[in-house]
Protein backbone atom coordinates (compact mmCIF):
# COMPACT_ATOMS: atom_id res chain seq x y z
CA UNK A 1 0.00 0.00 0.00
CA UNK A 2 3.00 2.50 -0.60
CA UNK A 3 0.78 4.06 -3.45
CA UNK A 4 -1.41 5.75 0.43
CA UNK A 5 2.16 7.06 1.73
CA UNK A 6 3.53 10.16 0.67
CA UNK A 7 6.50 10.33 -0.14
CA UNK A 8 8.84 13.12 1.86
CA UNK A 9 10.70 14.00 -0.90
CA UNK A 10 7.85 14.41 -3.47
CA UNK A 11 5.83 16.44 -1.06
CA UNK A 12 9.05 18.96 -0.66
CA UNK A 13 9.10 18.83 -4.36
CA UNK A 14 5.25 19.74 -4.35
CA UNK A 15 5.30 22.01 -1.63
CA UNK A 16 8.50 23.33 -3.76
CA UNK A 17 6.65 24.33 -6.49
CA UNK A 18 3.42 24.46 -6.08
CA UNK A 19 4.27 27.66 -3.19
CA UNK A 20 6.42 28.99 -6.49
CA UNK A 21 3.34 28.54 -9.12
CA UNK A 22 0.96 30.08 -6.76
CA UNK A 23 3.52 33.01 -5.70
CA UNK A 24 4.07 33.69 -9.60
CA UNK A 25 0.57 33.12 -10.67
CA UNK A 26 -1.14 35.11 -7.26
CA UNK A 27 1.59 38.32 -7.41
CA UNK A 28 1.89 38.90 -11.66
CA UNK A 29 -1.06 36.67 -12.99
CA UNK A 30 -4.49 36.77 -11.80
CA UNK A 31 -4.72 40.00 -10.43
CA UNK A 32 -3.68 41.69 -13.37
CA UNK A 33 -5.90 39.64 -15.66
CA UNK A 34 -8.88 39.69 -13.64
CA UNK A 35 -8.50 43.48 -13.43
CA UNK A 36 -8.32 43.97 -16.98
CA UNK A 37 -11.02 41.71 -17.59
CA UNK A 38 -13.13 43.62 -15.16
CA UNK A 39 -12.37 46.86 -16.82
CA UNK A 40 -12.99 45.21 -19.96
CA UNK A 41 -16.45 44.28 -18.90
CA UNK A 42 -16.87 47.47 -17.55
CA UNK A 43 -16.34 48.99 -20.47
CA UNK A 44 -18.57 46.70 -22.18
CA UNK A 45 -20.98 47.13 -20.11
CA UNK A 46 -21.00 50.80 -20.06
CA UNK A 47 -20.66 51.05 -24.04
CA UNK A 48 -23.51 48.90 -24.44
CA UNK A 49 -25.56 51.44 -21.74
CA UNK A 50 -24.78 54.37 -24.43
CA UNK A 51 -25.12 52.30 -26.80
CA UNK A 52 -28.94 52.02 -25.49
CA UNK A 53 -29.55 55.51 -24.94
CA UNK A 54 -28.44 56.70 -28.43
CA UNK A 55 -31.04 54.39 -29.59
CA UNK A 56 -33.76 55.34 -27.37
CA UNK A 57 -32.79 59.02 -28.40
CA UNK A 58 -32.70 57.94 -31.99
CA UNK A 59 -36.07 56.63 -31.60
CA UNK A 60 -37.53 59.40 -29.82
CA UNK A 61 -36.40 61.55 -32.83
CA UNK A 62 -37.80 59.50 -34.95
CA UNK A 63 -40.92 60.05 -33.21
CA UNK A 64 -40.84 63.93 -33.25
CA UNK A 65 -39.61 63.36 -36.66
CA UNK A 66 -43.11 61.64 -37.34
CA UNK A 67 -44.95 63.83 -35.44
CA UNK A 68 -43.53 66.76 -37.64
CA UNK A 69 -43.73 65.09 -40.66
CA UNK A 70 -47.34 64.31 -40.13
CA UNK A 71 -47.89 68.10 -38.97
CA UNK A 72 -46.95 68.90 -42.16
CA UNK A 73 -49.05 66.60 -43.69
CA UNK A 74 -51.50 67.96 -42.31
CA UNK A 75 -50.86 71.19 -43.01
CA UNK A 76 -50.48 70.62 -46.60
CA UNK A 77 -53.87 68.83 -47.33
CA UNK A 78 -55.33 71.72 -45.72
CA UNK A 79 -53.21 74.58 -47.95
CA UNK A 80 -54.71 72.17 -50.55
CA UNK A 81 -58.10 72.14 -49.38
CA UNK A 82 -57.81 76.14 -48.91
CA UNK A 83 -56.27 76.58 -52.30
CA UNK A 84 -59.07 74.36 -54.09
CA UNK A 85 -61.79 76.68 -52.11
CA UNK A 86 -60.31 79.40 -53.55
CA UNK A 87 -59.48 78.18 -57.15
CA UNK A 88 -63.50 76.87 -56.87
CA UNK A 89 -64.14 80.70 -55.50
CA UNK A 90 -62.36 82.05 -58.21
CA UNK A 91 -63.94 79.94 -61.28
CA UNK A 92 -67.53 80.72 -59.97
CA UNK A 93 -66.75 84.44 -59.24
CA UNK A 94 -65.08 84.63 -62.96
CA UNK A 95 -67.77 82.87 -64.09
CA UNK A 96 -70.39 85.17 -62.66
CA UNK A 97 -68.60 87.98 -63.80
CA UNK A 98 -68.80 86.78 -67.42
CA UNK A 99 -72.01 86.26 -67.31
CA UNK A 100 -73.17 89.27 -65.95
CA UNK A 101 -70.76 91.02 -68.29
CA UNK A 102 -72.36 88.79 -71.10
CA UNK A 103 -76.19 89.63 -70.20
CA UNK A 104 -75.11 93.69 -69.87
CA UNK A 105 -73.50 93.46 -73.25
CA UNK A 106 -76.63 91.61 -74.46
CA UNK A 107 -78.82 93.97 -73.36
CA UNK A 108 -76.59 97.06 -74.30
CA UNK A 109 -76.90 95.70 -77.62
CA UNK A 110 -80.25 94.76 -77.60
CA UNK A 111 -80.93 98.29 -76.65
CA UNK A 112 -78.94 99.74 -79.14
CA UNK A 113 -80.55 97.48 -81.53
CA UNK A 114 -83.75 98.37 -80.19
CA UNK A 115 -82.16 102.35 -80.61
CA UNK A 116 -80.97 102.00 -84.29
CA UNK A 117 -84.85 100.21 -84.97
CA UNK A 118 -86.73 103.00 -83.35
CA UNK A 119 -84.32 105.25 -85.59
CA UNK A 120 -84.70 103.31 -88.83
CA UNK A 121 -88.22 103.10 -88.37
CA UNK A 122 -88.24 107.44 -87.33
CA UNK A 123 -85.77 107.93 -90.50
CA UNK A 124 -88.17 105.61 -92.87
CA UNK A 125 -91.34 107.59 -91.67
CA UNK A 126 -89.66 110.46 -91.78
CA UNK A 127 -88.61 109.51 -95.75
CA UNK A 128 -92.06 108.00 -96.29
CA UNK A 129 -93.15 111.15 -95.74
CA UNK A 130 -90.75 113.03 -97.36
CA UNK A 131 -91.24 110.84 -100.54
CA UNK A 132 -95.43 110.98 -100.28
CA UNK A 133 -95.21 114.90 -99.93
CA UNK A 134 -92.19 114.83 -103.31
CA UNK A 135 -94.23 112.17 -104.99
CA UNK A 136 -98.02 114.22 -104.36
CA UNK A 137 -96.44 117.02 -105.31
CA UNK A 138 -95.23 115.61 -108.77
CA UNK A 139 -98.29 113.80 -108.93
CA UNK A 140 -99.99 117.08 -108.81
CA UNK A 141 -97.87 119.17 -110.86
CA UNK A 142 -97.93 116.34 -113.46
CA UNK A 143 -100.94 116.07 -115.87
CA UNK A 144 -102.72 113.13 -114.79
CA UNK A 145 -104.58 112.24 -117.30
CA UNK A 146 -103.62 108.55 -118.33
CA UNK A 147 -103.79 106.19 -115.92
CA UNK A 148 -101.46 103.95 -117.14
CA UNK A 149 -99.50 107.14 -117.42
CA UNK A 150 -99.42 107.88 -113.75
CA UNK A 151 -98.94 104.84 -112.59
CA UNK A 152 -95.71 104.87 -114.40
CA UNK A 153 -95.27 107.94 -113.39
CA UNK A 154 -95.31 106.78 -109.63
CA UNK A 155 -93.43 103.48 -110.02
CA UNK A 156 -90.38 105.93 -112.15
CA UNK A 157 -90.30 108.55 -109.37
CA UNK A 158 -90.59 105.81 -106.79
CA UNK A 159 -87.43 103.82 -107.94
CA UNK A 160 -85.51 107.52 -108.15
CA UNK A 161 -86.09 107.93 -105.02
CA UNK A 162 -85.14 104.72 -103.25
CA UNK A 163 -81.64 105.02 -105.91
CA UNK A 164 -81.09 108.39 -104.63
CA UNK A 165 -81.86 107.54 -101.40
CA UNK A 166 -79.77 104.32 -101.07
CA UNK B 1 -11.77 16.86 -38.13
CA UNK B 2 -13.16 14.52 -35.81
CA UNK B 3 -12.41 11.47 -37.18
CA UNK B 4 -8.80 12.67 -37.71
CA UNK B 5 -8.51 13.52 -34.17
CA UNK B 6 -9.53 10.43 -33.11
CA UNK B 7 -7.03 8.62 -35.16
CA UNK B 8 -4.84 10.63 -33.09
CA UNK B 9 -6.10 9.40 -30.28
CA UNK B 10 -5.90 5.73 -31.38
CA UNK B 11 -2.30 6.41 -32.28
CA UNK B 12 -1.81 8.51 -28.77
CA UNK B 13 -2.90 4.68 -27.08
CA UNK B 14 -0.83 2.71 -29.90
CA UNK B 15 2.26 4.56 -28.60
CA UNK B 16 1.05 4.25 -25.24
CA UNK B 17 1.21 0.44 -25.40
CA UNK B 18 4.21 0.69 -27.50
CA UNK B 19 5.87 2.69 -24.84
CA UNK B 20 5.00 0.51 -21.70
CA UNK B 21 4.85 -2.60 -22.95
CA UNK B 22 7.40 -4.31 -25.28
CA UNK B 23 10.08 -4.59 -22.86
CA UNK B 24 7.60 -7.46 -21.23
CA UNK B 25 5.68 -9.22 -24.05
CA UNK B 26 9.93 -9.92 -25.06
CA UNK B 27 9.87 -11.99 -21.40
CA UNK B 28 6.95 -13.64 -22.16
CA UNK B 29 4.67 -13.54 -18.62
CA UNK B 30 2.73 -10.25 -18.17
CA UNK B 31 2.27 -8.80 -14.81
CA UNK B 32 -0.58 -6.57 -14.84
CA UNK B 33 -0.15 -5.80 -11.45
CA UNK B 34 3.25 -4.58 -11.42
CA UNK B 35 3.28 -2.72 -14.59
CA UNK B 36 -0.13 -0.93 -13.17
CA UNK B 37 1.78 -0.50 -9.80
CA UNK B 38 5.04 0.91 -11.36
CA UNK B 39 3.12 3.33 -13.07
CA UNK B 40 0.93 4.29 -10.19
CA UNK B 41 4.06 5.09 -8.15
CA UNK B 42 7.06 6.72 -8.32
CA UNK B 43 10.43 5.88 -10.07
CA UNK B 44 13.82 7.34 -10.06
CA UNK B 45 14.50 7.06 -13.77
CA UNK B 46 11.73 8.04 -16.71
CA UNK B 47 11.47 5.11 -18.90
CA UNK B 48 10.56 6.22 -21.94
CA UNK B 49 10.52 3.19 -24.37
CA UNK B 50 12.48 0.48 -25.18
CA UNK B 51 13.46 -0.40 -28.87
CA UNK B 52 15.00 -3.59 -29.29
CA UNK B 53 17.63 -4.03 -26.91
CA UNK B 54 17.95 -0.05 -26.49
CA UNK B 55 16.35 1.65 -23.80
CA UNK B 56 15.24 5.06 -23.44
CA UNK B 57 15.69 6.81 -20.03
CA UNK B 58 16.25 9.78 -18.47
CA UNK B 59 18.40 8.74 -15.39
CA UNK B 60 17.25 11.52 -12.81
CA UNK B 61 19.22 13.27 -10.00
CA UNK B 62 18.98 11.29 -6.60
CA UNK B 63 19.03 13.13 -3.83
CA UNK B 64 19.43 11.88 -0.61
CA UNK B 65 21.16 12.34 2.65
CA UNK B 66 22.34 9.27 4.37
CA UNK B 67 21.94 8.34 8.33
CA UNK B 68 25.36 8.63 8.80
CA UNK B 69 27.49 9.34 5.43
CA UNK B 70 25.62 12.77 5.26
CA UNK B 71 24.25 14.58 1.15
CA UNK B 72 24.86 12.52 -1.67
CA UNK B 73 23.48 13.65 -5.29
CA UNK B 74 24.22 11.47 -8.02
CA UNK B 75 22.15 10.20 -11.15
CA UNK B 76 19.92 7.13 -11.10
CA UNK B 77 21.76 5.71 -13.98
CA UNK B 78 24.57 4.15 -11.01
CA UNK B 79 21.35 2.62 -9.14
CA UNK B 80 20.49 1.26 -12.61
CA UNK B 81 19.63 -2.32 -12.33
CA UNK B 82 20.27 -3.04 -8.64
CA UNK B 83 23.36 -1.49 -8.37
CA UNK B 84 24.97 -0.20 -5.22
CA UNK B 85 26.61 3.39 -5.34
CA UNK B 86 28.21 4.72 -2.00
CA UNK B 87 25.71 2.39 0.22
CA UNK B 88 22.73 3.10 -1.73
CA UNK B 89 20.75 0.73 -3.92
CA UNK B 90 17.13 0.69 -4.85
CA UNK B 91 15.14 -1.98 -2.89
CA UNK B 92 13.99 -4.80 -5.20
CA UNK B 93 11.29 -5.96 -2.66
CA UNK B 94 10.28 -5.33 1.11
CA UNK B 95 8.96 -2.42 2.38
CA UNK B 96 10.79 0.26 0.51
CA UNK B 97 10.68 -2.00 -2.77
CA UNK B 98 11.46 0.71 -5.47
CA UNK B 99 12.53 3.45 -2.77
CA UNK B 100 16.32 4.26 -2.96
CA UNK B 101 17.79 2.77 1.18
CA UNK B 102 20.89 2.54 2.51
CA UNK B 103 22.46 -0.16 4.94
CA UNK B 104 22.76 0.47 8.54
CA UNK B 105 25.47 -0.50 10.21
CA UNK B 106 23.62 -3.34 12.06
CA UNK B 107 23.01 -4.58 8.95
CA UNK B 108 19.16 -3.54 8.17
CA UNK B 109 17.76 -1.98 5.23
CA UNK B 110 16.55 1.54 5.93
CA UNK B 111 15.66 4.92 4.08
CA UNK B 112 18.16 7.68 4.11
CA UNK B 113 17.22 10.39 6.92
CA UNK B 114 15.92 12.75 3.88
CA UNK B 115 15.44 11.49 -0.14
CA UNK B 116 14.62 14.50 -1.90
CA UNK B 117 15.14 13.05 -5.63
CA UNK B 118 14.21 14.51 -8.15
CA UNK B 119 12.09 11.77 -9.07
CA UNK B 120 9.47 10.93 -12.12
CA UNK B 121 6.56 12.37 -10.59
CA UNK B 122 9.18 15.80 -9.10
CA UNK B 123 10.16 16.26 -12.50
CA UNK B 124 6.70 15.90 -14.69
CA UNK B 125 5.24 18.29 -11.97
CA UNK B 126 7.92 20.88 -12.49
CA UNK B 127 7.36 20.48 -16.27
CA UNK B 128 3.22 21.00 -15.80
CA UNK B 129 3.83 23.94 -13.64
CA UNK B 130 6.48 25.23 -16.86
CA UNK B 131 3.27 24.53 -18.97
CA UNK B 132 0.82 26.19 -16.33
CA UNK B 133 2.67 29.53 -16.53
CA UNK B 134 3.36 29.15 -20.34
CA UNK B 135 -0.60 29.00 -20.58
CA UNK B 136 -1.49 31.90 -18.28
CA UNK B 137 1.58 34.10 -18.40
CA UNK B 138 1.12 35.27 -21.97
CA UNK B 139 -2.14 36.59 -21.28
CA UNK B 140 -0.61 38.86 -18.76
CA UNK B 141 1.36 40.29 -21.55
CA UNK B 142 -1.84 40.46 -23.94
CA UNK B 143 -3.54 42.62 -21.28
CA UNK B 144 -0.37 44.94 -20.46
CA UNK B 145 -1.10 45.37 -24.51
CA UNK B 146 -4.75 45.40 -25.03
CA UNK B 147 -7.23 46.31 -22.38
CA UNK B 148 -10.43 46.18 -24.28
CA UNK B 149 -9.36 43.34 -26.66
CA UNK B 150 -10.41 39.95 -25.67
CA UNK B 151 -8.02 37.63 -26.55
CA UNK B 152 -8.33 34.86 -29.15
CA UNK B 153 -7.74 30.81 -29.26
CA UNK B 154 -6.32 29.04 -26.86
CA UNK B 155 -5.82 32.29 -24.78
CA UNK B 156 -9.38 33.29 -24.65
CA UNK B 157 -10.16 29.71 -23.52
CA UNK B 158 -7.67 30.27 -20.28
CA UNK B 159 -9.34 33.30 -19.92
CA UNK B 160 -12.97 31.72 -20.19
CA UNK B 161 -12.16 29.04 -17.63
CA UNK B 162 -10.63 31.44 -15.83
CA UNK B 163 -13.65 33.81 -15.31
CA UNK B 164 -16.00 30.63 -15.61
CA UNK B 165 -14.92 29.36 -12.29
CA UNK B 166 -14.17 32.75 -10.29
CA UNK B 167 -18.10 34.37 -11.48
CA UNK B 168 -19.72 30.48 -10.90
CA UNK B 169 -17.82 29.12 -8.16
CA UNK B 170 -15.64 31.33 -5.86
CA UNK B 171 -17.88 33.75 -6.11
CA UNK B 172 -21.15 32.03 -5.12
CA UNK B 173 -19.44 30.07 -2.51
CA UNK B 174 -16.82 32.50 -0.25
CA UNK B 175 -19.02 35.63 -0.57
CA UNK B 176 -18.00 39.50 -0.04
CA UNK B 177 -14.93 38.29 1.09
CA UNK B 178 -13.76 36.19 -2.21
CA UNK B 179 -10.90 38.51 -4.02
CA UNK B 180 -9.07 36.99 -1.06
CA UNK B 181 -8.95 33.68 -2.35
CA UNK B 182 -9.38 34.11 -5.75
CA UNK B 183 -5.73 33.76 -6.36
CA UNK B 184 -5.00 30.46 -4.59
CA UNK B 185 -8.38 28.82 -5.95
CA UNK B 186 -7.94 29.52 -9.61
CA UNK B 187 -3.93 28.51 -9.15
CA UNK B 188 -5.65 25.27 -7.60
CA UNK B 189 -7.98 24.99 -10.30
CA UNK B 190 -5.24 25.43 -12.96
CA UNK B 191 -2.88 23.10 -11.14
CA UNK B 192 -5.10 20.43 -10.71
CA UNK B 193 -6.38 20.41 -14.48
CA UNK B 194 -3.29 20.82 -16.15
CA UNK B 195 -1.66 17.68 -13.85
CA UNK B 196 -4.29 16.05 -14.87
CA UNK B 197 -4.66 16.80 -18.43
CA UNK B 198 -1.01 16.19 -18.99
CA UNK B 199 -0.89 12.61 -17.33
CA UNK B 200 -3.58 11.94 -20.05
CA UNK B 201 -0.19 12.17 -22.42
CA UNK B 202 1.15 8.97 -23.23
CA UNK B 203 4.50 9.85 -23.81
CA UNK B 204 7.50 11.46 -22.40
CA UNK B 205 6.36 15.33 -20.98
CA UNK B 206 3.28 13.80 -19.55
CA UNK B 207 1.64 10.61 -19.04
CA UNK B 208 3.14 10.47 -15.18
CA UNK B 209 0.19 9.87 -12.67
CA UNK B 210 0.98 13.61 -10.86
CA UNK B 211 -2.53 14.25 -9.21
CA UNK B 212 -2.81 10.58 -8.91
CA UNK B 213 -0.37 10.52 -6.14
CA UNK B 214 -1.18 11.23 -2.64
CA UNK B 215 1.87 13.08 -2.04
CA UNK B 216 0.55 15.83 -4.31
CA UNK B 217 -3.22 16.15 -2.88
CA UNK B 218 -1.62 16.31 0.20
CA UNK B 219 -0.14 19.36 -0.25
CA UNK B 220 -2.76 20.89 -2.26
CA UNK B 221 -5.92 19.48 0.62
CA UNK B 222 -3.21 20.94 3.61
CA UNK B 223 -3.25 24.88 1.65
CA UNK B 224 -6.94 24.26 1.50
CA UNK B 225 -7.08 23.08 5.26
CA UNK B 226 -4.50 26.37 6.11
CA UNK B 227 -6.87 28.69 4.01
CA UNK B 228 -10.08 27.80 5.56
CA UNK B 229 -8.63 27.89 9.63
CA UNK B 230 -6.51 30.56 9.28
CA UNK B 231 -8.69 32.90 8.29
CA UNK B 232 -11.96 31.50 10.24
CA UNK B 233 -14.01 33.95 11.50
CA UNK B 234 -14.75 34.01 15.43
CA UNK B 235 -18.20 32.82 14.51
CA UNK B 236 -16.92 29.76 12.68
CA UNK B 237 -14.73 28.44 16.09
CA UNK B 238 -17.89 29.46 18.03
CA UNK B 239 -19.80 26.50 16.08
CA UNK B 240 -16.99 24.28 16.26
CA UNK B 241 -16.56 24.96 20.05
CA UNK B 242 -19.91 25.74 21.25
CA UNK B 243 -22.06 24.98 18.52
CA UNK B 244 -25.91 26.05 19.02
CA UNK B 245 -27.48 22.36 20.12
CA UNK B 246 -28.75 21.53 23.60
CA UNK B 247 -26.43 22.16 26.42
CA UNK B 248 -25.83 18.30 27.10
CA UNK B 249 -24.42 17.48 24.01
CA UNK B 250 -21.70 19.61 24.81
CA UNK B 251 -21.64 19.22 28.89
CA UNK B 252 -20.35 17.02 30.51
CA UNK B 253 -19.10 14.96 27.69
CA UNK B 254 -18.06 17.20 24.42
CA UNK B 255 -19.87 15.74 21.75
CA UNK B 256 -20.60 17.84 19.48
CA UNK B 257 -17.50 19.84 19.51
CA UNK B 258 -15.62 16.34 19.20
CA UNK B 259 -17.90 15.94 16.03
CA UNK B 260 -16.90 19.37 14.68
CA UNK B 261 -13.03 19.21 15.18
CA UNK B 262 -13.33 15.99 13.60
CA UNK B 263 -15.04 17.71 10.58
CA UNK B 264 -12.25 20.32 10.56
CA UNK B 265 -10.04 17.05 9.50
CA UNK B 266 -12.29 15.18 7.53
CA UNK B 267 -13.41 17.95 5.10
CA UNK B 268 -9.62 18.33 3.31
CA UNK B 269 -8.79 14.40 3.81
CA UNK B 270 -11.76 13.58 1.37
CA UNK B 271 -10.73 16.64 -0.96
CA UNK B 272 -7.12 15.01 -0.80
CA UNK B 273 -8.30 11.24 -1.33
CA UNK B 274 -10.91 12.24 -3.93
CA UNK B 275 -8.66 13.76 -6.25
CA UNK B 276 -6.09 10.95 -5.67
CA UNK B 277 -8.18 7.89 -5.89
CA UNK B 278 -10.30 9.27 -9.07
CA UNK B 279 -7.12 10.24 -10.96
CA UNK B 280 -5.01 6.84 -9.75
CA UNK B 281 -8.12 4.83 -10.79
CA UNK B 282 -8.29 6.25 -14.14
CA UNK B 283 -4.95 6.47 -14.95
CA UNK B 284 -5.14 2.02 -13.93
CA UNK B 285 -8.09 1.46 -15.91
CA UNK B 286 -6.55 2.96 -19.04
CA UNK B 287 -3.31 1.13 -18.29
CA UNK B 288 -5.00 -2.32 -17.72
CA UNK B 289 -7.05 -2.10 -20.98
CA UNK B 290 -4.00 -1.86 -22.81
CA UNK B 291 -2.37 -4.81 -20.51
CA UNK B 292 -5.37 -7.30 -22.07
CA UNK B 293 -4.27 -6.74 -25.62
CA UNK B 294 -0.42 -8.28 -23.81
CA UNK B 295 -2.10 -10.46 -21.98
CA UNK B 296 -4.33 -11.96 -24.76
CA UNK B 297 -1.21 -12.89 -27.03
CA UNK B 298 -0.98 -16.60 -25.38
CA UNK B 299 -4.47 -17.17 -26.13
CA UNK B 300 -4.34 -17.51 -30.45
CA UNK B 301 -4.46 -14.53 -33.11
CA UNK B 302 -8.15 -14.63 -33.16
CA UNK B 303 -8.89 -13.93 -29.35
CA UNK B 304 -6.33 -11.55 -29.38
CA UNK B 305 -7.03 -9.54 -32.38
CA UNK B 306 -10.74 -9.18 -31.00
CA UNK B 307 -9.69 -8.17 -27.49
CA UNK B 308 -6.82 -5.76 -29.35
CA UNK B 309 -10.06 -4.24 -30.62
CA UNK B 310 -11.76 -4.11 -27.57
CA UNK B 311 -9.03 -2.66 -25.77
CA UNK B 312 -8.45 0.22 -27.75
CA UNK B 313 -12.16 0.55 -28.01
CA UNK B 314 -12.58 0.81 -24.76
CA UNK B 315 -9.45 2.89 -24.06
CA UNK B 316 -10.34 5.70 -26.67
CA UNK B 317 -13.16 5.40 -24.50
CA UNK B 318 -11.70 5.72 -20.92
CA UNK B 319 -9.51 8.27 -22.65
CA UNK B 320 -12.65 10.20 -23.18
CA UNK B 321 -13.77 9.86 -19.75
CA UNK B 322 -10.58 10.94 -18.48
CA UNK B 323 -10.64 13.79 -20.27
CA UNK B 324 -13.56 14.85 -18.67
CA UNK B 325 -13.07 13.82 -15.27
CA UNK B 326 -9.62 16.07 -15.74
CA UNK B 327 -11.92 19.17 -15.50
CA UNK B 328 -14.54 17.82 -13.07
CA UNK B 329 -12.27 17.37 -10.41
CA UNK B 330 -10.18 19.89 -10.64
CA UNK B 331 -13.68 21.98 -10.76
CA UNK B 332 -14.79 20.04 -7.51
CA UNK B 333 -11.69 20.44 -5.39
CA UNK B 334 -11.87 24.22 -6.40
CA UNK B 335 -15.61 24.09 -5.41
CA UNK B 336 -15.53 22.49 -2.28
CA UNK B 337 -12.64 24.54 -1.21
CA UNK B 338 -14.29 27.54 -2.13
CA UNK B 339 -17.57 25.95 -0.24
CA UNK B 340 -14.98 25.25 2.81
CA UNK B 341 -13.19 28.78 2.93
CA UNK B 342 -16.82 29.96 2.66
CA UNK B 343 -18.19 27.83 5.62
CA UNK B 344 -15.59 29.40 8.03
CA UNK B 345 -16.12 33.21 6.59
CA UNK B 346 -19.86 32.61 8.94
CA UNK B 347 -21.04 36.29 10.50
CA UNK B 348 -23.32 36.39 13.47
CA UNK B 349 -26.71 34.90 12.11
CA UNK B 350 -30.06 36.66 13.18
CA UNK B 351 -32.19 33.40 13.47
Amino acid sequence: MSLLIPDSGLLFWMTLSFGIVFFILAKFAFPVILKAVDQRNAYIKDSLQSAHEAEEKLAALHLQAEAILEKAQDERKTILHEAQETKKRIESEALQTAETEARMRLERAMAEIEESKRKALVEVRDQIVDISVKIAGKVVSEDLTRDKKQKELIDRLLQEEIIYKS
Amino acid sequence: MQLSSKLKHNLFLLLLVFLLIPGRVAAGEVDVKEIVFEHLGDSYEWHMTQWGEKEFVIHLPVIVKGKEKGWHIFSSARLAHGAEYEGFHIASEGEYKGKVVEINPAGDKVRPSLDISLTKNALALWINCIVLLCLILPLVNWYKKSTHTPPSGWKGAVEILMINIRDEVIKPCIGEDYKRFTPYLLTVFFFIFINNIMGLIPFFPGGANVTGNIAITLVLALCTFLAVNLTGTKEYWKEIFWPEVPVWLKLPAPIMPVIEIFGVFTKPFALMIRLFANIMAGHSVILGLICLIFITVSMGAAINTGMSILAVLFSVFMNFVEILVAYIQAYVFTLLSAVFIGLSKVKQETH
